[in-house]
């Protein structure tokens, strides 16, 4: 698992950091365990273990034995014919025009609705952090659609979108259906992607804007500096690891793209994403082989993207010590 | 004055922007039958027939008791096991601590499709398929990241130095913890727990893949599969008054505890 | 109330720093007590033992003639008040102050009329149902100071409860701490890093340094004769000046030129065991300007003004005088001071700082004619720190 040995490293980094501090603490480390320091271990394991337990046992050991299955032919509708292929599932998915579909609907679903969240959410971001009347009900309203379940949420584009009964439907295109063409179907799935995510990543920014001092803005402005100038040259450069962190969970789980698409368009017209795909042959299919395949392609994927994050942007992991400490 | 113009401009187009979508789902859910796909913002009739119908057919009832049950009963595990972890990342010091904080990270990113189908296969042969605790496993791992990042910053944030001073006004160690501290966590463990139900509330992936039947299905999934009180009855507004029953708990939260949950995702998530 | 006993206490953390070093402290019945020291010299841990927060790791310490070790901080019948002031922010300042009470199972009513006595006390009374997150930092330390008084405990202990307020309220909060206690009569150990408190405060004070015990003593004595290096630097402000001095052929070169040998200094120095090399220090209010004491016997230099500050009272005269001569013998004491006074970000102070009356007339930039005071000098050994002219002054006294 490549992620696994980044983000203990960013840990460890921190720790480095503290051991120049304070050279002292690190040689006193080496002595023997003392009576306190060991029960303290001890408390700490076993407060943790419940979790970590429950945390490894239901991913690690599925994930590994997803592997075990996507090496193999296993179609539940002829269970006789199980048989070892080495990597013949990983030859079949990967010269298949579908993947390739949803692996390309996926990105384009990541990028573009990432990209108008950052920019909206930062907007939004502004508006909760300054406004000046009814901070209240607009960070209120702004939870609802966090909080709203997608399914209900997509039904309500799907509706809104559907000819006859829809009210954008009738206004936008009479003519046409809006959900059976792909591009249009496409630009809906991720305006539902934007409407519901948008208030969490804008929180996500509160977070880093509540961080830049307001004397920085004051002396920006008394140095003369325009506001886009303090918005830029400012607050951005302060807000960096808050948008990274932001970006880094945003685009992991628009990765992750499912629900609104079930519902919109249960993937027809090539407007299936990876998730999608890897569900329609795995439940509908029932081909545990070629559904495993592509569990571990995806899981392989978001690895690559968040070493990626870690490594180029240095993105600090949020709770870890480092982070805290900037 | 200009200035409150504009902010109120601004707000205003917020607040549009993230309530229509939820009114025409329930502006859908009081139409009738007849007005339904005319396409109107705001019904013409109203009726509260589709509730009727829903509250009537079991495929609804049922799916709501799961969702419920499933949702409660994953949010307390999470939370204990989550406090219980938070504890001990934000108040002690022990080997393997970076790697738990490293560990839930990567299951916060961890792409839940890529489990589907190896629990789908282990939980067929455990006899987990299509039960509570097919989905409630599930729902703890991945709710529990999100319960120790949530809660070891609200922890962090409690002044520990009141132990001492509760001690040293008199108090023996657990009053200590129940007359001083438990006050002060209490808040913290509230709001992960509704974040961590509204994580649990919202799953559809595992809910459709990992339950076939009523037994378990929970309601957005039963959503899914509304097909109406009759066969040849379009089933929209029957939907839509289903999914207005579910997303009242996320209303009710939200405006009673919009503070906490902003401070909740916030802190969890971004530690300044 | 009681008296409290240190006997031979240790403390070493599990992690093996040893944070004291079997101290040993007599606090009799009804004293005000300051432990003063640079920060991390083991103050508050001793508290937190005296406290029962704390385990202790060797040793044993008596209240009241009792030995309570291994009793509970709840068992020990001592109130504390703590840097942070630690309010429960959930109860109000009733609550608060009424907690110790509560926790105690007191009747109701006695509890309503000690917490409005102690509210009378320090003036809280109309804040009583705020809660502390609505209260000013003099405010909530007042209400720390009430929570600790209202049980009327055996004794109070206080680790560093002024030092988050801004400085004219501390001197404010000095004289209410000051008067509190004189009324009570309750014994009190108070902790503070700030020497000016711990002159001002105390009947007794106890240096502290890495986790040992300097010198004990009342206020003026601490002053007029330190035991050490260490302590001659830590107390006065401005602190004692230090110049690198050596015998030679019966005077004493400093960078001031050539002292002569007083019958004080000389008795000192023809001890056996005296180095050659050594460190004078002089407090700043024994110089003055030589026009202002003709005749006086002393010692007479010249030195060039850096900058004079008129205090109206009197005046603080900076003058250049190569204080770090070549040949400064090295010494820990001095080294530590200049850390704990934050010296490695400073620019290296180099010079001495005189406190002349407020007639003088010397002037920034010119030379200034100074008399020195060779009665009131103290010589200390640069290697282990200590007073040698103390010892002389034990032996003629
Ligand atoms: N819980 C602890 N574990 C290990 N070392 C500690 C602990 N608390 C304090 N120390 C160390 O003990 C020494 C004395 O600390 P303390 O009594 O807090 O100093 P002070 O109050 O004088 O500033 C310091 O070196 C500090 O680092
Ligand atoms: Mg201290």
């Amino acid at each position: 698992m490549s992620i696994g040995s980044t983000t203990p490293g960013a840990a460890a980094a921190g720790e480095q950091t503290r051991e120049q501090v304070r050279p002292e603490r690190a040689t006193r480390r080496k002595k023997p365990l003392s009576e306190g320091k060991r029960q303290e271990r001890r408390l700490g394991w076993l407060l943790c273990a419940p979790a970590a337990f429950v945390m490894v046992a239901v991913t690690a050991y599925p994930i590994l034995y997803s592997f075990w299955l996507s090496l193999q032919r296993y179609d539940l509708k002829f269970p006789d014919e199980r048989e070892f292929v080495w990597f013949e599932n990983y030859v079949t998915v990967l010269g298949n025009g579908y993947w390739w579909s949803a692996f390309g609907v996926t990105m384009l679903i990541t990028v573009v609705s990432v990209v108008i969240e950052l920019v909206l959410g930062m907007g939004l971001a502004l508006i909760m952090h300054r406004t000046l009347i009814g901070r209240g009900l607009v960070r209120t309203s702004a939870l609802i659609p966090y909080g709203i379940v997608t399914v209900v949420a997509a039904f309500s584009w799907r509706y809104a979108w559907t000819p006859g009964t829809g009210y954008l439907a009738n206004l936008v295109s009479p003519e046409g259906a809006p959900l059976t063409e792909r591009a249009s179907a496409l630009a809906i799935i991720i305006g539902a992607e934007i409407w519901k995510t948008t208030p969490f990543m804008a929180l996500l920014l509160m977070a880093g804007l509540a961080l830049v001092p307001d004397d920085l803005l004051k002396a920006a402005s008394m140095d003369g500096a325009s506001a886009w100038q303090r918005f830029v040259r400012v607050m951005l450069p302060v807000m960096k690891p808050a948008i990274l962190v932001a970006l880094l969970f945003r685009t992991l789980d628009a990765l992750r793209v499912f629900d609104n698409i079930y519902v919109l368009t249960a993937g027809a017209n090539n407007t299936s994403s990876v998730s999608m795909i890897a569900y329609n042959n795995l439940i509908r299919g029932l081909n545990l082989g070629i559904g495993s395949t592509m569990s571990v392609l995806i899981f392989l994927t978001v690895a690559i993207i968040a070493f990626v994050f870690v490594k180029l942007f240095g993105t600090a992991a949020p709770g870890s010590d480092d982070g805290s400490k900037r | 004055m200009n200035a409150k113009l504009k902010w109120g401009l601004l707000d205003a187009i917020v607040v549009v922007f993230a309530l229509v979508p939820v009114l025409w789902i329930v502006s859908l859910s009081f139409k009738t039958t007849a007005t339904l796909t005319d396409g109107n913002f705001i019904p013409r009739d109203w009726t509260l027939e589709n509730y009727r119908t829903i509250f009537q057919t079991d495929q609804f009832v049922r799916a709501l008791v799961n969702s419920i049950g499933i949702a409660l009963i994953s949010t307390v595990i999470a939370v204990v096991l989550g406090t219980m972890a938070a504890y001990a990342i934000s108040r002690l010091d022990f080997p393997g601590k970076s790697l738990l904080v490293g560990v839930s990270l990567l299951i916060a990113m961890f792409p839940q499709v890529s489990l589907v189908s190896p629990l789908f296969d282990i939980e067929r042969q455990a006899g987990l398929f299509d039960t509570w605790p097919g989905l409630i496993l599930p729902y703890i791992t991945f709710a529990l990241p999100l319960a120790i990042y949530t809660l070891s910053a609200f922890f962090k944030q409690i002044p520990w130095d009141l132990e001492k001073a509760a001690k040293m006004d008199g108090a023996t160690q657990a009053e200590a913890f129940r007359k001083v501290i438990a006050p002060l966590a209490a808040p913290g463990v509230f709001t992960t727990a509704i974040l961590v139900f509204i994580f649990c509330w919202n799953d559809f992936l595992f809910a459709i893949s990992l339950t076939s039947t009523e037994q378990s299905r929970t309601v957005p999934v039963a959503l899914s599969f509304f097909t109406g009180a009759s066969q040849f009855e379009d089933p929209t507004g029957a939907i839509s008054a289903a999914a207005v029953v579910i997303t009242i708990p996320i209303i009710l939260f939200v405006l009673f505890f919009q503070k906490r949950i902003v401070a909740g995702l916030t802190s969890g998530a971004v530690k300044g | 109330m009681a008296d409290i006993v240190l006997d031979k206490v240790t403390k070493s953390y599990p992690d093996g720093t040893v944070a004291v070093h079997g101290i040993d402290l007599e606090i009799a019945d009804g004293e005000f007590i300051i432990l003063v020291g640079p920060s991390g010299c083991g103050k508050s841990t001793t508290l937190n033992m005296i406290a029962g927060l704390e385990d202790i790791t060797s040793g044993e310490l008596r209240i009241g003639g009792q030995r309570v070790n291994d009793k509970a901080p709840k068992d020990r019948d001592i109130a504390m008040v703590f840097q942070s002031y630690a309010l429960y922010p959930n109860m109000t300042v009733r609550e608060n102050m009424a907690f110790p009470l509560r926790l105690a199972k007191m009747d109701k009513q006695l509890i309503n009329q000690k917490v409005e006595e102690a509210a009378r006390v320090l003036e809280l009374t109309s804040y009583l149902d705020r809660k502390p997150a609505n209260l000013s930092g003099g405010q909530r330390q007042r209400v720390a100071m009430g929570r600790a008084i209202v049980r009327s405990p055996k004794a109070f202990l206080m680790d560093e409860p002024l030092s988050n307020l801004d400085a004219k309220l501390r001197v404010q909060m000095r004289t209410q701490v000051s008067r509190l206690q004189k009324q009570l009569g309750t014994t009190t150990v108070y902790v503070t890093h700030d020497q000016t408190e711990a002159m001002t405060l105390g009947d007794r004070v106890v240096v502290m340094r890495a986790g040992y015990i300097q010198q004990v003593g009342d206020p003026q004595t601490l002053y007029d004769s330190p035991v050490n290096l260490f302590v001659a630097g830590f107390i006065g402000s401005p602190a004692m000046n230090f110049l690198p001095v050596t015998l030679e052929s019966g005077l004493l070169r400093s960078p001031l030129g050539d002292l002569p040998l007083s019958d004080r200094l000389g008795s000192v120095l023809s001890a056996a065991d005296a180095p050659r090399k050594l460190i004078m220090g002089i407090r700043p209010e024994h110089f003055e300007d030589a026009r202002l004491v003709e005749g006086t016997d002393g010692f007479t230099f010249t030195a060039p003004v850096d900058l004079v500050e008129s205090m109206g009272s009197d005046k603080y005269v900076y003058l250049n005088v190569d204080t770090r001569g070549g040949d400064t013998p090295a010494s820990t004491d001095l080294a530590e001071l200049a850390a704990d006074a934050g010296g490695a970000d400073l620019p290296e102070q180099n010079g001495l700082v005189t406190r002349l009356s407020a007639e003088s007339r010397v002037r920034e930039g010119a030379d200034a004619r100074v008399w020195l005071n060779l009665d009131k000098v103290h010589l200390f050994d640069p290697s282990t720190g200590t007073n040698l002219t103390l010892r002389e002054e034990v032996a003629a006294g």
